[in-house]
Formats: C-alpha cells, sequence, structure tokens
C-alpha cells in the first residue's frame, strides 16, 4: 500500500483522524514511524502529522511540568525547568536523533529504546491523551497496555518535580561508549522523611516488552534508611519477578546477573 | 500516487520539488534534486551517514518526512566548499588522514560544523559527543577526532554557503 | 598520529632510501571524500529507475511447495517479478571461476531453502515502497525441514542434509577428502615423547563485517547491447564473471565501474547483487538497483564464519612444543562462497609462527543452517590465530613459564622448516615479542631478550621430517568423475618432476631488491633435504586449488 501523509493544525482534529483508522499512524519526531516506513510496514498506510504550536511547549503547572508531547529531547535538554530530566534527555541518541525524538514518540520506543518513558515511570508521570476521549492517566497504566493506545494521540505528560533533585537518579548501561541503545536503564526516586526511605518508586527500561517497575525492590527500600545492607537488600531483590528478555545485546542471564550490580551502585550513588 | 510539492532552500539556493507521500528527505535530495552528498547506511537512525542541518541543527535525513521541511534551509556536505576553497573542516579532514572509506565523511562533516558554529572551541569531549550519532565503520574515529580539533583551531566555525 | 620506526632490526636486510615507503603520502580519493563528491555506486541517477526487493525465508531450512506471486503481480508499481526459472544458469559457486568447488547456491532458489533470509523472488518496481509492498503479497508454500545450527551436529551421521551437493555436510577437498589435510612429521610419535599433553577447545562466532554502505548494484542498458553496472563490489571481475556465468551472456556485454567501496571488510565479494541486477535490466529494459538495506546487510550479508577449533600440543617441560594436533570446523554456513578457500589459507598458516617438528591437522568445511560465510579481514587466519594464542597462554600457564618467554622459545627463526615445507624468512616474532614486553615494561631473562630471528634457525631445523605419518582417513568417492579437482588433475602430467620448490628456497635469507644490496650476514644455507614422502611430490600445495599450476 502506498503511503498517505495527513496534515492538521490542531490536536483535537489528529486525535480523530488517528482514532477513525486503525491503519494510521502519528508522526513525532520520525524515528520510530519514519523507520517503520523506511522499512515498508505494512501494518499501516496513514501518517497523521501535526503542526500545532502547543504540542511542542513545556510550561509549569503547580508542582508539576507540563510537557508537550512533540518537545524534542533537544529541547527537554535545553529547558531550565526540566533539569532533572536534562541527564536522562542527553543520554539518547546523538544530537541528530535528540534534535527529532520526541517526548511523546519516546512512550512508545521498545527494545532497548525508551529510556525517557522509564524516568517518567519512575518519576510518577500523568499521560493526557487528547481528543474526545481525551483524559489522564498514571504512566503506569498507559505502558502496560500501550499497544492498545496506539490510535489515540498523546497530547503531554505531566511530570511531578522532585523535591530535592538529589533523590532523583538515572543510569544507562550501554556496550558502546560513549552512546549506545539500552542494554538496560534504571530510574529510581528516593524522596526520604526523617532519614528514611518514603514512597520509592524504581523503574526499569528494557528489562521487559516495556519500562516496567521493580516492585520488590521498591518494597525492600520502603522506611528502610539508605544504608549499604538496606542497598544490598533491594540489590538482591533486583529481578524478584522481573524475566529480562534475551535480544542481540545480551542474554536474559546476563541481564538477571548485572541487573543487582547496576542497581547498587545507582542507589549508592556511585558514579561511574 | 499522489505527489506534493514541496519548496525549500538547500545550501542557499530555493530548490522545488514534488514528493511522494512518505517519501524520506534522504531519497528526495539525492533522486529528487540530485544532491549526492548525503549518504544511505541503515534508513533507521542508527548510522548518521545522511546527516544534514536542517534550520542549522543536526537531523537525519532518512527519518525526515520529506514534506516537513517546506519552507526550511536544509544544508549538507555540498554547500560547505566556497567555490574551490574547502571549509576549513574539509581540509582539515584531508590533511588528518580523517576519511578512509569515506562514505561517513560527510555525515561527520555535518555533524562537526553544526558543533562548531554552536561551538567555536570545543573540547574533545564535546567532539565525541557531537558525532556520537555517526558511525565510522573503518574506525577511525580519532583522526577524526583531531581534525575537528584542527579545524577549530584553523577558524572552523566560518560560515559557508 | 606517530609511528615509531625500530629501525635497529634487520638495519642490513632494509633500503630506507625510498621515495614513497614510509612518508605521509595524500590517498588520491581524499578531495572526493571530504567533498562528498566521491562516486559510490548509488551515485549515479538513472531515470526511470526501477527497484529490486527480494522475497526472502522465513524459515532456516525448509522446502519450496509453490511460489503464488499472483497478486502481487497486480499490486500498483509492478514490472516484473522472477523467480528462479528466469535465470538462465541458476546454480553457481563463487570459486568456480578458479575451478574450486562444485556449484552449489542458485541465485534465487525454487526448491528449497537452506538460511533464513535465502531469496526465493525479487520484485522489480517504479518504486522502492512500491518492491516492498509486492514483496509482502508473495505466498511461498513451505514445508519446513529439521535444521542445524552445530558444526558438529551437522556431520553426525543422520543429521540434516543442508547442502545437497554435499550431502555429509562437508565440503570435499581435491575430489577426494572430506576435509583438508595437513601431515607434517608425525604427531603420535611426538605426543609419546612429551613430557605432558595439554589440549584446548576454542570457539569463534560469526562477524557481520557491516560496511556502512550496504552491498548493492546498478544495472542500465548501454549501447550497443550492453549493459553498465555500478557496483560496491570489492571483487569486480569475480562480479563480472560470475554475472556472465549466472546469465549466460558473454563477458563483453558487460561494462562493470566499480573501485569506489563505502566500506567493504571482505563483506563485498560474493556478487549477489550484479547478476541480480543485470537480470532486472534484462527482463525490462530498464535501469534496475538492488540494494540490502540495513536489515538485510545483517541477516543476509555473509559474516566471517564462525569456527571450533579443538588444539592438542605435546610439551616438554622447558616449554618446547614438539607435537600440535588441530580438528578445525569452518562454519560455512548453507553454501560454500569462501570457507572452502579460507581453509587452505589457514591450514598453510598452521602451526602458527611457531617451529614445531610434528603438525597434523584436519580441518573440515561444515554446511549448516546458517547464513553463508564469506571473507572477512584475514579470514582462515583470524580465527585459529585467536585459538594457537589463546592456546599458548594455556601452554605457558600449564608448564609455568612466562607467556612471552614461552613464544620466544617456540618462535620461528630464519631458515627454520615450516609445516607446509617452506622455509622460514624475514621471521620477527621474537623481535616484536622483545618491543612489545619492553613496551609493556614485561621482565624477560637475559636469554629472552637476547634471542634474534637471525640466530640459532635453519641446520636441523631446516629440515623435513625424516617420516611424515600419512593416512587416507575422510576419503570420499564419488567426486572425482566431473569434479574440479579432477579436471585439474588431468592437466597434471602424471610424471611431474621434482618440485621447484627446493631450489627456490635454497636461496640465501636476502629481500629481493633491484639495487646494490650488502651482503647478507648469513652464509647461504645447506642444500635442503629431499621432501621425504614420495606422493607430496605429486600433490604440491597451491593456495586455491590444491595442486600448482606453474
Amino acid at each position: 500500500m502506498p503511503v498517505k501523509v495527513e496534515t492538521y493544525d490542531r490536536v483535537e482534529e489528529a486525535a480523530r483522524a488517528l482514532s477513525a483508522s486503525r491503519s494510521a499512524r502519528f508522526l513525532g519526531g520520525g524515528t520510530l514511524v519514519m523507520r517503520a516506513v523506511n522499512a515498508g510496514d505494512q501494518s499501516f498506510d496513514t501518517i497523521i502529522r501535526l503542526r500545532d504550536p502547543d504540542f511542542r511547549t513545556i510550561r509549569m503547572q503547580g508542582d508539576g511540568l507540563v510537557i508537550g508531547a512533540g518537545v524534542t529531547m533537544a529541547a527537554l535538554v535545553a529547558n531550565r525547568d526540566a533539569v532533572f530530566l536534562a541527564p536522562v534527555a542527553r543520554v539518547i541518541g546523538g544530537p541528530a536523533i535528540r534534535n527529532m525524538a520526541t517526548v511523546g514518540g519516546n512512550l512508545f520506543a521498545s527494545g532497548n529504546y525508551g529510556d525517557l518513558a522509564v524516568a517518567l515511570l519512575a518519576l510518577g508521570a500523568t499521560v493526557q491523551l487528547a481528543g474526545s476521549g481525551s483524559r489522564s492517566m498514571p504512566i503506569d497504566e498507559f505502558l502496560r497496555d500501550r499497544d492498545r493506545h496506539a490510535t489515540s494521540l498523546v497530547q503531554s505528560v505531566t511530570v511531578p518535580r522532585p523535591r530535592d533533585p538529589a533523590t532523583f537518579r538515572f543510569t544507562k548501561v550501554s556496550r558502546v561508549k560513549p552512546k549506545g541503545v539500552s542494554l538496560m536503564s534504571i530510574a529510581a526516586l528516593l524522596p526520604q522523611s526523617g532519614g528514611r526511605v518514603q514512597g520509592a518508586r524504581v523503574a526499569y527500561g528494557a528489562m521487559g516488552p516495556m519500562p516496567l517497575r521493580a516492585i520488590a525492590v521498591e518494597r525492600a527500600l520502603e522506611g528502610q534508611a539508605l544504608d549499604a545492607a538496606a542497598i544490598d537488600r533491594a540489590a538482591a531483590l533486583a529481578v524478584e519477578g522481573i524475566a529480562p528478555p534475551t535480544d542481540a545485546l545480551a542474554s536474559s542471564w546476563y541481564r538477571a546477573e548485572v541487573a543487582g550490580v547496576h542497581l547498587k551502585r545507582l542507589l549508592a550513588g556511585e558514579r561511574r | 500516487m499522489a505527489k506534493k510539492p514541496v519548496q525549500f532552500r538547500l545550501n542557499g539556493s530555493e530548490k522545488a520539488v514534488f514528493v511522494d507521500e512518505g517519501q524520506n528527505l534522504l531519497d528526495v535530495l539525492r533522486r529528487g534534486v540530485g544532491d549526492l552528498t548525503p549518504k544511505y547506511g541503515c534508513g533507521q537512525g542508527t548510522c548518521g551517514t545522511c546527516t544534514v542541518l536542517i534550520d542549522g541543527e543536526p537531523h537525519l535525513s532518512c527519518l525526515t518526512l520529506a514534506e516537513t521541511i517546506d519552507g526550511r534551509q536544509v544544508s549538507t556536505t555540498a554547500g560547505l566548499a566556497r567555490g574551490s576553497e574547502l571549509h576549513p573542516l574539509q581540509a582539515a579532514f584531508m590533511d588528518g588522514f580523517a576519511a578512509q572509506c569515506g562514505y561517513c565523511t560527510p555525515g561527520m562533516l555535518m555533524a562537526a560544523s553544526a558543533l562548531l558554529e554552536r561551538n567555536p572551541d570545543p573540547s574533545r569531549e564535546d567532539i565525541v559527543e557531537a558525532i556520537s550519532g555517526n558511525i565510522c565503520r573503518c574506525t577511525g574515529y580519532e583522526p577524526i577526532i583531531n581534525a575537528i580539533l584542527a579545524a577549530a583551531k584553523a577558524g572552523g566555525a566560518r560560515r559557508y554557503g | 598520529m606517530s609511528i615509531e620506526f625500530r629501525k635497529e632490526y634487520f638495519a642490513d636486510e632494509r633500503d630506507d632510501n625510498l621515495n614513497e615507503v614510509g612518508k605521509p603520502t595524500q590517498r588520491q580519493d581524499a578531495l572526493g571524500h571530504v567533498t562528498g563528491r566521491s562516486p559510490y555506486f548509488d551515485d549515479h541517477l538513472f531515470d526511470g529507475l526501477l527497484h529490486i526487493r527480494c522475497v526472502r525465508s522465513p524459515h532456516h531450512h525448509a522446502r519450496i511447495r509453490r511460489i503464488d506471486t499472483s497478486e502481487a503481480e497486480r499490486m500498483p508499481g509492478v514490472v516484473r517479478i522472477i523467480t528462479g526459472k528466469d535465470v538462465p544458469h541458476n546454480l553457481n559457486t563463487l570459486l568456480s571461476l578458479l575451478d574450486f568447488g562444485l556449484d552449489d547456491e542458485p541465485l534465487l532458489s525454487d526448491k528449497k531453502v537452506a538460511y533464513k533470509g535465502e531469496p526465493v523472488a525479487a520484485v522489480v518496481a517504479e518504486t522502492e515502497r512500491a518492491a516492498r509492498d509486492a514483496v509482502a503479497k508473495v505466498r511461498v508454500d513451505w514445508e519446513e525441514l529439521p535444521a542445524v545450527f552445530d558444526v558438529e551436529d551437522a556431520v553426525k551421521p543422520g543429521a540434516p542434509v543442508v547442502n545437497e551437493v554435499y550431502p555429509k555436510n562437508l565440503f570435499v577437498y581435491h575430489g577426494r577428502y572430506d576435509h583438508q589435510k595437513l601431515r607434517y612429521g608425525d604427531v603420535e610419535a611426538g605426543f609419546r615423547q612429551a613430557d605432558r599433553i595439554i589440549e584446548g577447545r576454542y570457539q569463534m562466532s560469526p562477524i557481520e563485517q557491516a560496511p556502512t554502505e550496504t552491498c548493492g548494484a546498478i544495472a542500465a542498458p548501454e549501447t550497443n547491447d550492453r549493459y553498465v553496472v555500478y557496483t560496491s563490489t570489492q571483487a569486480l571481475f569475480f562480479s563480472l564473471d560470475t554475472t556472465s556465468k549466472l546469465l549466460k551472456t558473454p563477458s563483453n556485454r558487460l561494462h562493470f565501474i566499480g573501485g569506489t567501496v563505502g566500506g567493504g571488510f571482505g563483506g563485498k565479494v560474493d556478487s549477489l547483487h550484479e547478476p541480480m541486477a543485470v537480470l532486472g535490466t534484462m527482463l525490462t529494459g530498464r535501469p534496475c538497483k538492488y540494494i540490502f538495506d540495513r536489515e538485510e546487510e545483517m541477516q543476509v550479508g555473509a559474516p566471517r564464519g564462525a569456527e571450533r577449533w579443538y588444539l592438542k600440543d605435546g610439551v616438554m617441560n622447558d616449554g618446547r612444543i614438539v607435537a600440535r594436533k588441530f580438528v578445525g570446523y569452518f562454519d560455512s554456513g548453507a553454501y560454500t562462497r569462501l570457507s572452502s578457500y579460507a581453509i587452505i589459507k589457514g591450514v598453510g598458516h598452521l602451526p602458527g609462527p611457531y617451529t614445531i617438528p610434528n603438525v597434523y591437522a584436519d580441518v573440515y568445511c561444515v554446511f549448516t543452517n546458517r547464513t553463508p560465510a564469506t571473507a572477512m579481514r584475514g579470514f582462515g587466519i583470524t580465527g585459529v590465530d585467536f585459538a594457537i594464542e589463546a592456546h599458548m597462554d594455556k601452554v605457558a600457564h600449564e608448564v609455568g613459564l612466562d607467556p612471552i618467554e614461552l613464544r620466544i622459545l617456540n618462535a620461528y627463526r630464519d631458515g627454520d622448516m615450516k609445516a607446509h615445507r617452506r622455509l622460514a624468512k624475514n621471521t620477527a616474532l621474537i623481535e616484536c615479542c622483545q618491543v612489545a614486553a619492553e613496551k609493556a615494561k614485561w621482565p624477560l631473562s637475559q636469554a629472552a631478550s637476547q634471542a634474534s630471528s637471525l640466530r640459532d634457525g635453519g641446520g636441523e631445523r631446516g629440515r623435513l621430517p625424516a617420516h611424515t605419518a600419512t593416512d587416507q582417513n575422510g576419503l570420499v568417492s564419488g567426486f572425482t568423475a566431473q569434479s574440479y579437482a579432477k579436471k585439474s588433475r588431468a592437466t597434471q602430467p602424471s610424471a611431474t618432476p621434482p618440485p621447484q620448490m627446493a631450489r627456490h628456497e635454497s636461496a640465501p635469507v636476502t629481500p629481493r631488491v633491484e639495487q646494490p644490496r650488502p651482503q647478507p650476514v648469513q652464509p647461504a644455507s645447506a642444500p635442503p633435504p629431499p621432501p621425504a614422502a614420495t606422493e607430496q611430490r605429486h600433490t604440491r600445495f597451491s593456495s586455491i586449488s590444491g595442486l600448482r599450476r606453474r
């Protein structure tokens, strides 16, 4: 099927067109959709484009940051209010990819991609969908059925800003220096109250079909002082309930072996 | 198949071309307007040899939907030299043996020129970061990094074309 | 970038008064590269260019019951669909051009596929997208067959037959053996003499060359019923002759233009694209481009093949290696391509840069249901060198010797006889070890640091073994009648005079130079002993066919 392109100026129109067709894909920065077009992907024949400038803005709303789904990684790196996300956005691709890849697209990136979504998951972001079914949902819920959301248009992501930036940590493990795709990525939000962790959220990328939470690790950390003993206990549970995939970068066995090591370094605040 | 008209500036000159729907910018540059300097290496954004500048910023032309460049400025390696006078980056790549098979060179040059426009005095780390999306399978990274350093010293930020 | 020259070594063997060597010189293609003007194969524009994409097997091993192209033919933009019956001579092996090996691989398979990604049909269409869309509409009725991926499993009785031309899944050498042999001295006697036996198993994975420019070719009609072909090939005349053979077209109708290659590393010698592009042009009368996309380059493009090596050394307590036995398996993938040749090369290299009086090798070229393997940077040597050097470290560890000292002790020296029955000359392993140790601040004994490749070689070490144990293991039948080896053997006079090698190698160890040279330090070495085994006079080693043709 030859591909056709539909261009809209308003989010609602684009959302409507997208939901109306099962063979349409929404074009963000092109790093996923154009790759599929180039490979002759037969699962869609329509590309939906949106030219709404609002789609590419970042604004503060209370304690949260509302990031338009069309915001690129480069724009995220350059934004003063999004400083806590800059270390994540900066390790995604090279400069050209960062000028193209969008926040909304990252929510759909699979396999060894999608590092930003991992960070957003740990940060407890919410996802806003546009159109007639306009609604907001926790990112956990969104990622769980993200294939079902392929026909919904993500309008923005709202991220609670960590009060203390030091409580948010992120690491990306790659085979290639300085840049490669993720063998795994780990993001952790470790808010503390009275010297004890409260409300820990730990997320992995490239450890399953989509970014996922390390629930056993979070439970092990909850209510604990972040000392060596607690970190060891949490690291021992790094892959509890998780079945890491085997892919071109690493086997499931390898991922399971090294996850605890990388998690321990992250929790201990060690720079690699 | 429906064709769409697209107008843009390529290395300073006005271009008008009909594109296929879904066609990428790399294909349009090469076959549509005959600028063969950007190369195809992967079609999936991993190799960087198709890198061009859109409004001065590096982009992967293979992942850029061609019709989205309507009204924008595109720069390629074809626009680096001024007549027979090479851009300092080109001269430094030659002097420093930074091109082996030459296939990654146009992408490397565009990534490097974007860097020098923004940062005329980059550190080695800045350069490594700037070309981190460009693969040289001949593994000639050291001469490439050294050539970009040398071009910066020679005033590589001068705007051409 | 600075290069350090160690000119104190071999100063009397080398002329430094050269005009170009040792001095930087600009590449002739540098200006084209930095201006983006170097003409790679795809940098030629043709009006009305058609695009070729292949229908590929999703299975590792399957019989083709039926190929239904009817729906694909009706797709918009489709000009022609090509299947195996359209290929005039649909069976080839690359090295048939050198009379080495049997035709075993179709351009487009029509009966069976033996690796994932093997092409069974090709769509020629107005755009690449139209070609891809039509490829998705070609229906192939597959009968999946059991597949084998391990070289040792593939040679077991009852293993699936991967390549029907070689039903035991083994390439046949010289029309006689299911492996390439090296016999030099008597390893079993060497093992009996040795203080200890040290064994090892070494495995290398396939490696993809991954050139940044993927493999491809454009063909177009040219004047006087010729075809012009722009190609990324690293082997222009291979590609030309292969195209000529597969398409039964005289080579003077094929005008091949190549030479500008966007990275090759060995992966652009297989000549798959040129015949397909020319065939497309013959069938449509229009320019045709056939190029791998990145996924095809990685999945279908032939890699350096996997190798498995078993090494067994007989070692004296002082570290001297007195016997070394190799059993090697090259994973050729589903078809021959160049692995058969890699083995000839590799066996000529054994036992590595060491002087060992008893050497034995059986090396098998095995067909498995993996992607066919081809050339890559020193193929045939790199893998076994990894095995040899890993084993040297193991030997050093087990006899309690420093690994560099062990290498210097066993290193070949000028005038030593090598296992392929040539005298060693211009050897420099000892000096390399010494410089490496110096650079790494690695202490060496006085004996090791004073050793020299120019001393203590030759003499006894320069003689062929008094006795070489031979055998007929792996003898096959049924391959001589029409095989390449039979043909070339027929041209060989039955009473071959004694090989020229002996006289040739009795020359003093000096480099060949045109200018007057200082007197060699070494006196002329003693006349070499006659070859030990009479049969070797008739089966002289040649780099390709195994038979010397002078």
